[in-house]
């Protein structure tokens, strides 16, 4: 069966606020540029988001997050994952974070946070390469 | 010529009454170089055309304005929205504030309140004092409002989903204060429609959720005559990424479930009615915002008066607060934001808005600085004392361009209305996602220009530069959500908890009949039962309401 | 565990752990070459006759919803459930948006339910044969019943759904023409025709409607309103009585006869599309009326069909 697709991707959502027309527009953009992507909707916890992920079999997590509790929430998130046996999957995150929150994001895993403004094909291509990356491995 | 009878009696009714009530601001109204200006510019010669579109201010079909005599007679209401952290903060802030002359004040909630989740929820997890104050209980409310005189302050309230239990913690501590319902006076957002396709913060399925809408009307109506009910709101149907026509669409398509809910509930729209107020965005293309505002009052009187058969004006007209259009600020080169907030501002007082607050410069960074905020309220006042827009009602009408825009969105919105009672009203048309894919079609046509650079944006697709780091921000501090969390577990170590249990059971016994629930909601939080357990004991009953597929 | 190693995962998915349940159906997903040995080790297995249950409807008429209650109910019995939920693919890029997980978030710590999104692909065949290999999988980690949603637009979906034991029909008022449309052919598959959002304006009209139908055809219908709960366990108890009477009838064993055939046809359309597109592009530039073309193509592959067998048996290891 067709091979040629460009992976699977999972877009959440941590913690409450209700702002997802980021996150919407990402999980489209990624599947005109040809991936397959499951979307959480708002409101959902590390532990579900990584549940999720591990059932689908993703090869890329997306977090978005606009409420301001990504320093707790995204390394959360990575936590559940490694605790489901599933840390090899790349974790990408996005929202209104501050510059000086980047650095320690990205020492706990985070591969990488994108914020308000930056062109989509810069995130497009980031995805690329870690989708790529993970389905090597596989 | 003579003059047009439908003039003479506005003038006659409508405005003297106005006058009467209420003397302009000046005795002679003035061009910046001394020029006259008239209180209301009209045609040369009016035709029933004319009457039938634009009528005159204060007058259905309210094209021109609620009032007879608008800003000549009161600028709008400035007032800026804020949150913090914990109760004691805010009540520090809120004293400061009416120490300065304020009397009305604007509550913003934590998201974990807003979602009707107690601070040590596993889901209120790094949320606690985030983006608002946190209200777990009765006894962090009387903090709150703690020395604030309730029968004289006016109290808006960010507060949809769990807008019951919030409101009955406010009558709670106006008791307490020896403050009756008939004196309070405020408004609470109370739109958790716009919540589904929207903002996010919906707790309980829409027909239930609507149930303690219609609750908190009949309640009012009978012992708070003075509370604002609802506050139907488009400004986040716009931030979602909407048209100018679907904000308006979609927004008086939610005022109309909630009129329907309510006239089947057997409350009279005449009464209600007069207790309905909007919330609008105002956005960057100035001339389109400004026919948005006057083709959405033209069109919800009409709805009023001609579906719903309201009869007094007061529950024909629509009145609005506007906010300037949040998703329109850019990170990049923040001043420019400043300008952007300008033209946005003029838009909703050209286009007639009763209160207005202004976004500051730095607020796609953070929470806004004392500096920016201050710049935000002064471009209310240049435009108030400065621009000379105030001077004269209504000040486009006429205008071939701003006129036809005007109708076209009317049309449009209407177009769209239709398809909605096509599918069943608002609730059907949620359900099936339409609402939702329409905004979301929106948006990602939006982002696409930009991305193409068919849209200019300054500063972001179009005249860059270098910038230098972004400057520290506020942040909240993370002990707050703690010492929040202590305070709760605490209460529930210390009050009746036998009262407690009695009473939430009371009000799981009335949620699953279709008594009024307001009562038994106040008597619940009378006993310092948590927002966490009367919402919980509701999500129960009514089961909770979650993400539609988007496509 | 290693996921590179095709008993391993096996085994893994037996102990019912969600990373192999999920990289187990990806591998047949994808036709990996892992997959050949994966499935020929599972063939060896005896896996337990599970229900299927079909569900598919139009856009809008709440089938996730429906599905996450459904779930619910079945968790309620402590019943350990599967779900496939299918979307269609963008015949533009190739990507698709699987949006039906997001109804069933409730249920995503439980680790006693197993949801599993899949793309359509645009594929003509191997829908079927990947949906089928997913939930024999699903059985293998202990789920049943296992449901399988679809939006019920395309002919690929409507096979899949064909899969099922039976098959659950969701409409809604509210949705003008495509009801239509849906209801001409999909009435005939459904066994079961559910109206749901049974608050809203019309559906008392459609539901008297489909009572008509459903008595015409001797099918069973149920109200229920999904997003409150309302009619669930009738629902369930329909289809408990559907069931019964299916497989008393002998209905069921045929069916699942038929969906067995069906399964192997899309593999066998599958696994010669390769081979065909291979031997094609051998033979050179294309001459002459393609349909003789096409039929020289067999005959060419039948005469290879030595071949093919190897040729599957050396991917495999």
């Amino acid at each position: 069966m067709s091979t040629q697709q460009c992976g699977r991707v999972l877009i959440g959502k941590p913690g409450l606020d209700g702002h997802d027309r980021g996150a919407k527009f990402i999980a489209r953009a990624l599947r005109d540029e040809g991936f397959e992507v499951i979307y959480t909707g708002i409101r959902r916890t590390p532990e579900e988001i990584a549940a999720a992920a591990v059932q689908e079999d993703v090869d890329v997590v997306g977090l978005s997050l606009l409420s301001g509790a990504h320093n707790e929430l995204f390394p959360a998130v990575l936590d559940e994952l490694k605790k489901a046996e599933a840390g090899d999957i790349p974790v990408i995150g996005g929202g209104v974070i501050p510059a000086e929150d980047i650095p320690g994001l990205k020492e706990k895993g985070v591969r990488e946070v994108f914020t308000p403004g930056t062109p989509v094909k810069d995130i497009l291509a980031v995805f690329h390469a870690a989708a790529n990356e993970h389905r090597k491995k596989r | 010529m003579s003059k047009h009878p439908a003039l003479v009696e506005w003038e006659e009714k409508v405005l003297k009454k106005a006058l009467d009530k209420a003397p302009e601001q000046r005795k002679e109204f003035k061009t910046g170089s001394g020029l006259p200006a008239e209180r209301v510019a009209m045609p040369e010669e009016i035709e029933q055309k004319y009457l039938d579109k634009l009528g005159f201010p204060g007058q259905f079909p309210y094209t021109r304005g609620v009032q007879p005599t608008m800003y000549r007679g009161r600028f709008w209401t400035m007032r800026q929205y804020a949150g913090f952290s914990t109760a004691e903060e805010s009540n520090k802030r809120y004293r400061y504030l009416l120490e300065q002359g304020t009397t009305g004040l604007s509550v913003a909630f934590d998201l974990p309140t807003q979602i009707g989740y107690d601070s040590d929820h596993p889901m209120s997890r790094g949320e606690v004092g985030k983006v608002g104050v946190a209200i777990d209980s009765l006894a962090d409310m009387e903090v709150l409002f703690d020395s604030i005189p309730l029968d004289k302050v006016s109290t808006s309230m960010t507060i949809n989903a769990p807008a019951a239990v919030l409101f009955a913690m406010y009558v709670a501590v106006a008791e307490k204060q020896g403050v009756k319902p008939e004196q309070i006076n405020g408004t609470i957002q109370n739109d958790v429609l716009k919540e589904y396709v929207a903002r996010g913060t919906y707790i309980f399925p829409p027909r239930p959720s609507l149930r303690l809408t219609t609750d908190i009307f009949a309640w009012c109506a009978k012992n708070a005559p003075k509370f604002n009910t609802i506050s139907i709101s488009g400004y986040h149907i716009r931030e979602a990424g909407s048209t100018a026509v679907q904000e308006i669409a979609f927004t008086l398509a939610d005022g109309i479930a909630y009129v329907k809910a309510a006239t089947e509930a057997g409350l009279d729209v005449d009464v209600f009615g007069k207790r309905l107020s909007f919330f609008f965005n105002a956005s960057s293309d100035l001339l389109e915002e400004v026919a948005k505002f006057r083709a959405a009052r033209r069109l919800w009187a009409k709805i009023m008066k001609e579906r719903f058969g309201a009869k007094t004006p007061q529950s024909q007209m629509l009145r609005f607060h506007t906010q300037t259009a949040g998703y329109t600020l850019t990170a990049q080169q923040c001043d420019n934001n400043i300008v952007r907030v300008a033209l946005q501002a003029l838009a909703s007082v050209l286009g007639g808005t009763q209160s207005l607050h202004t976004n500051s410069r730095d607020e796609a960074l953070a929470l806004p600085t004392e500096d920016s905020v201050r710049v935000a309220l002064r471009t209310q006042q240049i435009i108030a004392n400065e621009s000379g827009v105030t001077n004269t009602v209504d000040p486009l009408a006429g205008s071939y361009y701003v006129e036809a825009l005007t109708d076209r969105i009317e049309q449009e919105a209407s177009e769209l209305i239709a398809k909605i009672d096509e599918m069943g009203g608002m609730i059907p048309a949620i359900e099936a996602g339409f609402v939702q894919r329409q905004i979301e079609d929106a948006a990602y046509t939006y982002q696409s220009q930009i991305e193409s650079g068919d849209r200019v944006i300054v500063g972001v697709n179009k005249f860059q530069i270098a910038e230098k780091a972004a400057p520290p921000v506020f942040r909240v501090d993370a002990s707050v959500g703690e010492a929040q969390v202590q305070r709760t577990r605490k209460l529930r170590e210390n009050r009746d908890n036998a009262r407690v249990s009695s009473a939430l059971e009371a009000l799981e016994g009335a949620a699953r009949g279709s008594d009024n629930l307001m009562p038994l909601i106040l008597d619940a939080v009378r006993s310092y039962a948590t927002l966490g357990e009367v919402c919980g004991v509701l999500r129960k009953v009514f089961g909770e309401y979650s993400d539609l597929k988007s496509r | 565990m290693n996921l590179h190693q095709p008993a391993e995962l096996l085994a893994a998915v037996r102990a019912r752990n969600p990373r192999a349940i999920g990289r187990a159906i990806s591998l047949v997903e994808d036709g990996a070459p892992a997959a050949e040995a994966l499935l020929d080790l599972l063939d060896r297995e005896a896996l337990p006759a599970v229900v299927t249950v079909g569900i598919t409807g139009p856009g809008g008429a709440g089938k996730s919803t429906l599905t996450q209650q459904l779930i619910g109910h079945y968790r309620g019995l402590g019943r350990r459930v599967g779900v496939v939920a299918i979307d269609p693919s963008s015949p533009i890029s190739g990507g698709a948006l699987l949006g039906d997980r997001i109804r069933m978030m409730r249920h995503a710590t439980d680790g006693e339910v197993v949801v599993r999104s899949m793309a359509t692909r645009g594929r003509i065949g191997g829908l079927c044969a990947s949906a089928g290999a997913a939930v024999r999988l699903m059985a293998y980690a202990g789920c049943d019943p296992v449901i399988i949603e679809t939006v019920g637009v395309g002919q690929a979906e409507i096979d899949v759904v064909r899969l099922a034991d039976l098959t659950l029909l969701v409409m809604a008022p509210g949705l003008g023409d495509d009801i239509q449309a849906m209801k001409a052919g999909l009435v005939e598959l459904a066994d079961v025709l559910v109206v749901n959002k049974c608050d809203n304006p019309g559906a008392e009209a459609l539901a008297m409607d489909m009572e008509q139908v459903a008595r015409e055809r001797d099918r069973l219908l149920r109200r229920t309103c999904a997003t409150e709960g309302r009619g669930i366990a009738e629902l369930a108890e329909g289809l408990e009585t559907a069931l019964a009477k299916s497989s008393e009838s002998g209905e069921l064993a045929r069916r699942r006869q038929r969906s067995r055939e069906a399964e192997v046809l899309d593999w066998a359309l599958e696994m010669m599309r390769p081979r065909l597109s291979s031997l094609l592009r051998d033979n050179g530039p294309v001459r002459g009326d393609p349909r003789l073309a096409a039929r020289n193509l067999l005959e060419r592959l039948c005469r290879s069909a030595a071949d093919l067998s190897n040729g599957i048996s050396k991917e495999s290891t």
